[in-house]
């Protein structure tokens, strides 16, 4: 979408739509109307993402592309703060390491994450977050919270055990399907996906059952149905070729 | 130079990774040239000795035993490694902690047993109301993870701990 060139029609981009940036001590250039996640990929610069998809309406759930802008305490999720001209970015400091290994720590401690004898185990993007941000143990407590997991679907689960709220089901279903089968309900640590009415999901009248929420799923949370441990392995890179697609035929 | 005193201790774990420890193929002459193992399931003695250099611990700590073990093994260790997913995570062990304790008992020796039902109450040790990773109890100075971890990882962090360099861990990880 924010990342397709103009059409060749447009009329070329004003250079006040331009904003010059510096990232990690690089110069930079970038659309306005771009975030500082779009403008530091598009240099080869990695910020780690979880929430984030291409194809998806950013929405900084997870907090793990935060960054730090010269002349503010504040951190900044990248996915959802846009460029500004002279903006000093950095995406990397021992501060932030800090704060992405807590944030992953935290999504580990929170629910029942168990590796080991998960169907994405060797698929999952939050255990390669783990490992790429070097979570090698928690130092906050596991909840070990009692959560269901809902079988109903002819086809597919969904396993609250491990749910780390990214939304990419909530916005594929409802950006890209059309259908809003999922949504949140709750709060904080009380917060869980849910279908329809927040009723079983085979259940539910407006899933089509098309699957886009499983294969975006990042974890073991919505799986396809007789996957064994290390067998579900999520197909994700549709997504952009879908919107990209359906954009080109309303032009 | 005098050998490094090497224990190795089993709590809650499936012995998955002392058999990835085995796996070293022979490779584990080079670390035996090094170690003496004092204490470990694969040796003779019986008593976890004193002065111990390094303590490798698989599993989580579960039961009253676990739970005076581990605290007798830190006692007596200088270096202690937290070994596969069991001991950093509690993992699979760790599971049955969205249950009582009763309950857990009830599903094994009730629902799930044909003959004698009963709660064993001899020789068994009781267990603990959660099941959790080694560094909730004592602290933990090495941490590998893996379910099992790797046996090119375990020889590489155990050669770098002799050698006194920092273990690298980046080819292990939750899971595995």
């Amino acid at each position: 979408m924010s990342a397709r060139p103009p059409a060749k029609s447009a009329a070329p981009v004003a250079s006040s739509k331009v904003k010059t940036l510096t990232i990690d001590d690089r110069l930079v250039s970038a659309r306005e109307d771009e975030s500082i996640l779009d403008a530091a990929r598009q240099n080869g610069i990695q910020i780690p993402t979880l929430c984030n998809l291409d194809g998806l309406t950013p929405v900084g759930a997870c907090r793990l592309c935060v960054v730090e802008v010269k002349g503010s305490n504040k951190l900044f999720a990248s996915c959802v703060t846009m460029v500004a001209e002279g903006m000093d970015v950095v995406t990397d400091s021992e501060r932030l390491q800090r704060y992405r290994k807590t944030i992953v720590e935290l999504l580990f401690s929170e629910r029942n994450h168990v590796c080991a004898v998960c169907v994405s185990n060797g698929h999952c993007e939050l255990q390669n977050l783990a490992q790429a941000l070097g979570v090698t143990h928690l130092t906050v407590p596991y909840r070990h919270p009692k959560l269901p997991v809902d079988a109903s679907h002819e086809r597919f689960v969904n396993d609250h055990n491990r749910c780390v709220l990214c939304q990419r089901c909530v916005r594929v279903c409802g950006e890209v399907e059309g259908a809003h089968t999922w949504d949140i309900n709750g709060r904080g640590i009380g917060a869980r996906v849910i279908t329809d009415l927040n009723q079983p999901w085979g259940s539910s009248e407006t899933c089509t059952g098309c699957g886009k929420c499983v294969q975006v799923c990042p974890t073991g949370a919505l799986t396809e149905k007789g996957k064994s441990v290390r067998e579900m392995a999520k197909q994700s890179r549709f997504l952009p070729y879908l919107t990209m697609m359906r954009e080109d035929r309303h032009e | 130079m005098s050998k490094v005193r090497l224990a190795t201790v089993w709590l809650d774990g499936c012995s998955g990774c002392h058999m990835s420890f085995l796996d070293m193929d022979e490779r584990i002459l080079e670390i035996a040239s090094r170690v003496e193992v004092v204490y470990s399931p694969l040796v003779d003695p019986k008593e976890f000795p004193a002065d111990v250099d390094v303590t490798i611990v698989e599993g989580g700590v579960s039961s009253e035993e676990d739970l005076h073990k581990i605290r007798m093994v830190r006692s007596r260790t200088k270096l202690l490694v937290a070994l596969g997913d069991c001991a950093v995570t509690s993992n699979v062990p760790g599971m049955r902690n969205t249950y009582k304790v009763e309950e857990v008992l009830k599903r094994a020796y009730f629902e799930n047993a044909d003959l004698k039902q009963q709660v064993p109450s001899e020789v068994i040790p009781r267990l603990l109301p959660r099941a959790l990773p080694v560094h909730e109890i004592v602290p933990v100075d090495v941490f590998l993870p893996g379910c099992p971890p790797p046996a090119d990882v375990i020889f590489g962090a155990l050669v770098s701990l002799l050698d006194g360099t920092t273990p690298d861990l980046s080819a292990t990880r939750f899971g595995r």
